[in-house]
């Protein structure tokens, strides 16, 4: 049986808006009855892409996020539309066979109140045409033949992939099979046929400067524990502890962090007094310059560049 | 009707499939290739992986809102004439009957017929040309119009207006002033107007490069200009083979968004400085390529005494960078650490250079130290390049088919037409031209020929001829791309311009400034012929930035829109009405033009007309040939083995050489020695000088403490697409705000609180050339702090007082607060990076 899905690789996406610009271009001024009827020329997105600056000066990274309607397996907006017409009605969502989810457009006229039967917010209100609207995998495509929708037709990158994820050949099988993929949003639980490779995380990051001679705090040794006792008991990793070395600008960083948590930076270099910090990871942490002042007990080395400070 | 798919082209956006229901544009999308296609792709090995690209072309951003940008609101209906503009007037005369020239940008239009407005214009410039000579009619397009061949501006504007004779204009190289000014007088390439050869330099890196430091570079921005995204998954590629990259700029920019390793973000202004430092850090330490310097160099030695002080004084070590850049000393001693000790390739811009620090004061002179920092660690050997990441994919050099610059008509007819007249004017100084004339400059415009052609005296208007009277614009992009574009209001609006004639597609920033304005169709209402990428001309072989060459028959999609007409066909019709129809067409339909360029190209060789015509396309396929990758054969001492044809030495007796006057990389530049007296500015060794216009300008500094960068747009290609609402909800583009779609202006959070701008607010940009310019504010840590950022190109120009050449603009020209001063004494380039405002939250 035929499951459409897409696999989103961030690590791919350079944030082009392709996918955005096609969906317009293909769903603006186009009805395609029974799939679909005009997309407004401007407040929807049926396709977004959104950008996430990450961390702050000079410490920056940007990650795109394309976000589709995600053709749950278990949706609740056709869950939510069910409901709200007599049994054995037919709703104004419904699930195809293939699994791509459809809003009616003759039967969700006026029906305002199923945008917000979906968590993740991509029904979008057509004032116009007073028609709940969103993305349709461009079924009326596909059903003419057509080996994949306009967003990813457009992808340069190949960071859009598409393709039946009941077929274990499929590029798009194999990715979810290979278990890098999750959903964007796993607590909602409605079995995303969307779904993500490197979604963005938080990463905690700083700059270790020598104090006594503003060298770079190469070869740093940079500790990060979680801290047990955070206070809503959630987000918190794994027990331990993971080590990193600050490069050659005395740069270190920790990638894919759960949000919400708690942990303790300890930078330490032979010679000088450690550095502890405690970071809660709400946000992407970047802890600026990390200057560390020489141990009592210890002698200044000499800067290694000779240059003067 | 059934639907019909038409091949076609956007311009810089790529090649296009376009479906068509009942004259009707339904969707345009990238030229996926049929599945029964045999040319097959190539594949680059690296590090025991294969990489193969996608069998489709890829499309730009704005290429793909052609549809929507075919139906733009601000597509120009029919011909209309300025209400209060009466051809029967004397010049100057206002009032009633008059031509009131001072009403230029305020006044309204009435609509007219097309042979009303052809008969307006021939009848004038017959006027103008039998009173006051040939050279008071002028001429310019804009930089960029349609795709395509024949119709586009190149072949029509130029072939209508060479064979009339007019005052002809000098293009400034405004992308790459200082490769163009400095870089030639370092390593030559003036064929290529600066810029260098990047053949097979994409597997080079792939298989040996460690680092890759890009400097003022963004590639997934600029995209080689014309070759869509196909070098996108390239740098996916670099990334998933681990090569680090270093992104050196004030804004960290869309490659490096998610890309970089590592941010470093000087000062605007200051790169020359950092650059100085490398140099020292690498003198002091040894660690450059002293073998490498010592056979294919000359003048280190000063280069040398320079950097260490011997010379002035003054050592150029980190610490006397750090404190010009605003950026820490100990990063710069690493990062020349870093560089030195990996096989590094410097990426100063789209094709290996551009890059906005050379359009800024004295950008000559980083662009020079570039080349020397690149040379110092051994340029052209295997991994260590000057390389745009966009261009040096495998290709086929030989295959005959001229570019889009190429002239069109004026390369393929039987008249190649030359243009008579003498007097030039130079693009941007064209407002100082008609205010304050006599101008005077030296060289002419891109300097393709020679580096003497840099020191050619001009003065405009030339003794004893006319000034301009009759301006004919082809494109109306001035107001938005121009620096200090008020000027150009001021002199349209003087009444020695007695005709203002604008030609284009889509009202743009200077369009109702015109006393004509004669509706285009795009090239997707008329049939043409183009290769996706190939720019030709002085930018050979631009189509390595392609996955594949791909010729592509321009097949006309729908009827002109409203009442346009081809630029073909309204060149035609003023043609007949000056008697010189025959001259201009030579008889031919642009169909037999088209099938004439097909003749004179390989294409006829290889397909017949009649497939290429239905297939629409041209894949041209990759011959068996040994990589030769750029500059090797310099580093190696042998003699030019690359495609790089337009090379005067290769296959001479001085084949080994580079294009300069000691055919080395010039420490010290013996061109600049020979050809020039004043070394004040342009010194014959390269040096970090302080902007005039910039944080060592203290009196301006403290009134004025932000630096605008205004690198070139993501979204749009310069004004060209920016018309559509789909472009304008991109939030890094413009920002919808109370219902209008205001300019981003990216601005770092601390300088957004010292004036509390917050996210979203409308934000006025000043200084003392401009009251001001309104845009959207972005807060954002990708901008460092005292700088703003803001792409230039605006389309639109929305003054709140119509017909003020200083009225606050809400459209976002923030050309407008630029200036125009030369980029250095003597020089005629232009800065508009070196650009000094104040910012505030605006309550009007």
């Amino acid at each position: 049986m035929t499951r459409y899905g897409m696999v989103v690789d961030i690590t791919r996406c350079n944030g082009c808006y392709n996918c955005f610009i096609a969906c317009r271009d293909e769903h603006c001024g186009n009805d395609f009855p029974p799939y679909s009827l005009s997309q407004p020329e401007s407040g929807h997105y049926w396709m977004r892409l959104v950008e996430k600056e990450r961390g702050r000066f000079p410490k920056v990274k940007v990650a795109y996020t394309a976000i589709p309607c995600m053709h749950c397996d278990e949706p609740r907006c056709v869950e939510f539309a069910e409901a709200s017409v007599p049994p054995g009605e037919p709703a104004p969502i419904y699930r195809r066979p293939d699994g791509i989810v459809m809003i009616d457009p003759e039967r969700s006229v006026g029906r305002e109140d199923l945008v917000g039967s979906c968590p993740y917010r991509v029904i979008f209100w057509n004032e116009e045409l007073s028609l709940p609207q969103k993305c349709t995998l461009c079924a009326h495509l596909l059903d003419q033949g057509w080996k994949e929708p306009r967003c990813v037709e457009a992808c340069p990158t190949r960071a859009l992939r598409f393709g039946d994820l009941d077929d274990p050949e499929s590029e798009v099988a194999q990715l979810v099979a290979s278990g890098k993929t999750e959903p964007l949003r796993p607590e909602y639980q409605m079995h995303d046929k969307v779904t993500y490779i490197s979604l963005p995380k938080r990463f905690v990051a700083g700059t270790v400067v020598l104090g006594d001679n503003d060298a770079c705090g190469e070869g740093a040794q940079v500790t990060l524990k979680a801290v047990d006792e955070d206070a809503a008991g959630t987000g918190v990793a794994d027990a331990g502890a993971v080590t990193c070395a600050a490069d050659n600008y005395g740069d270190f960083e920790f990638e894919d962090l759960p949000p919400g948590a708690a942990y303790t930076v300890t930078v330490s270099v032979s010679g000088y007094e450690d550095h502890k910090v405690v970071v809660r990871t709400h946000q992407d942490v970047y802890l600026g310059e990390i200057v560390l002042q020489p141990s009592a007990a210890a002698v200044t080395p000499a800067r290694p560049d000779g240059g003067g400070a | 009707m059934a639907e019909k798919i038409c091949t076609n082209i956007g311009h810089g956006g790529g090649p296009v499939l376009v479906h068509v229901e009942n004259d009707k544009i339904i969707r345009v999308r990238p030229l996926v290739f049929a599945d029964d296609e045999v040319v097959p792709s190539w594949t680059i090995e690296a590090h025991g992986r294969a990489f193969t690209p996608l069998r489709k072309d890829t499309v730009a951003p704005y290429g793909m809102t052609e549809k929507a940008r075919t139906y733009a609101p601000d597509r120009i209906p029919y011909p209309m004439k300025r209400v209060d503009w009466d051809p029967s007037g004397a010049p100057g005369s206002t009032g009633p009957g008059g031509r009131n020239n001072q009403n230029r940008g305020r006044s309204g239009y009435e609509r007219i017929g097309w042979d009303e407005a052809l008969d307006i214009v021939g009848v004038e410039m017959r006027r103008v040309r039998e009173t006051y000579g040939p050279e008071a009619v002028a001429y310019m397009s804009s930089s960029h119009h349609n795709a395509g061949s024949i119709g586009t501006h190149r072949s029509t504007l130029n072939r209508f207006f060479k064979m009339i004779g007019a005052t002809d204009y000098f293009d400034n190289p405004d992308s790459w002033e200082g490769w163009l000014w400095g870089a030639t007088h370092t390593w030559g390439f003036f064929w290529r107007m600066g810029p260098p050869e990047q053949f097979d330099l994409l597997e080079d890196v792939m298989n040996n490069t460690e680092l890759i430091v890009f400097w003022a570079s963004d590639p997934d921005t600029n995209r080689g200009a014309y070759s869509g995204q196909d070098s996108a998954e390239w740098r996916v590629w670099l990334k998933q083979l681990g090569i680090k990259m270093i992104f050196i700029d004030p804004h960290l920019n869309f490659t490096a968004g998610p890309m970089s390793d590592k941010w470093i973000a000087p000062r605007p202004g200051t790169d020359a400085a950092l650059a100085e430092a490398i140099a020292y850090v690498w003198l002091t330490e040894g660690t450059y390529d002293k073998e490498y310097v010592a056979s294919r160099t000359v003048g280190f030695e000063e280069f040398r005494d320079q950097v260490l002080g011997k010379t002035d004084g003054v050592k150029r070590t980190p610490a006397w960078a750090a404190e010009k850049c605003d950026i820490p000393e100990r990063v710069i001693w690493a990062l020349a650490r870093e560089w030195a000790s990996k096989k590094t390739t410097l990426s100063c811009g789209m094709r290996g250079v551009f890059g906005g620090a050379c359009r800024e004061a004295y950008g000559h002179e980083w662009a020079r130290l570039m080349v020397l920092l690149i040379a110092m660690q051994g340029l052209g050997k295997p991994g260590i390049n000057m390389w745009g990441a966009t261009m040096g994919a495998p290709s086929n050099f030989e295959f005959r088919f001229p570019g889009f610059e190429n002239g069109g008509m004026q390369q393929v007819g039987d008249t190649i037409h030359v243009n008579k007249t003498t007097q030039r004017v130079y693009r941007t100084h064209f407002p100082d031209s008609i205010m304050d004339p006599p101008v005077s400059w030296l060289g002419e415009g891109f300097n393709s020929k020679s580096l003497e052609q840099q020191f050619i005296p001009y003065t405009y208007p030339e003794p004893g001829k006319s000034e301009i009277k009759l301006f004919y614009r082809h494109g109306g992009s001035f107001i938005g791309t121009m620096p200090q574009g008020s000027k150009w209001l001021q002199a349209y609006q003087m009444p020695k311009i007695e005709m203002l004639v604008n030609q284009d597609c889509w009202f743009c920033s200077e369009t109702k400034h015109a006393d004509i304005i004669l509706p285009a169709c795009t090239n997707f209402e008329r049939d043409d012929i183009g290769e996706f990428g190939n720019c030709g001309w002085m930018s050979p072989d631009t189509y390595s930035g392609n996955i594949r060459r791909v010729i592509v028959y321009m097949k006309k999609c729908i009827e002109p829109i409203h009442e346009s007409k081809p630029d073909y066909w309204i060149y035609s019709q003023l043609a007949a009405r000056l008697g010189m129809e025959h001259d201009y067409t030579e008889g031919r339909s642009e169909e037999e033009w088209i099938r004439r360029y097909y003749d004179w190209s390989d294409l006829h060789k290889v397909v017949s007309w009649e497939e290429f015509k239905e297939k629409g396309y041209y894949l041209v396929p990759i011959p068996e040939r040994t990589s030769t990758p750029a500059l090797r054969w310099f580093a190696e001492e042998r003699e030019c083995d690359t495609p790089d044809f337009g090379n005067p030495k290769r296959g001479t007796d001085k084949a080994k050489e580079l294009g300069t006057y000691t055919g080395l990389i010039e420490f010290r530049s013996k061109s600049l020695e020979v050809l020039s007296d004043d070394h004040t500015e342009r010194p014959l060794v390269p040096r970090y000088i302080p902007s005039w216009e910039g944080h060592e300008t203290t009196e301006l500094y403290d009134r004025y403490p932000l630096q605008l960068i205004t690198p070139h747009p993501r979204f749009s290609f310069h004004t060209m697409y920016d018309h559509t609402r789909v472009i304008w909800d991109i939030p890094a583009h413009r920002m919808l705000i109370d219902g209008y779609y205001y300019l981003t202006c990216r601005i770092n959070p601390i300088d957004a609180a010292a004036r509390g701008i917050k996210q979203g607010d409308v934000v006025r940009l000043w200084n003392d050339r401009h009251p001001g310019v309104l845009c959207g504010a972005h807060v954002t840590e990708r901008v460092r702090p005292g700088t703003l950022h803001a792409f230039e190109s605006s389309a639109k120009y929305d003054p709140l007082v119509p017909g003020d050449p200083l009225s606050i603009d809400r459209a976002g020209c923030v050309n407008l607060l630029a200036t125009d001063r030369q980029i250095s004494k003597g020089i005629a380039g232009v800065a508009p990076n070196s650009t000094l405002v104040e910012v505030v939250t605006w309550e009007g």
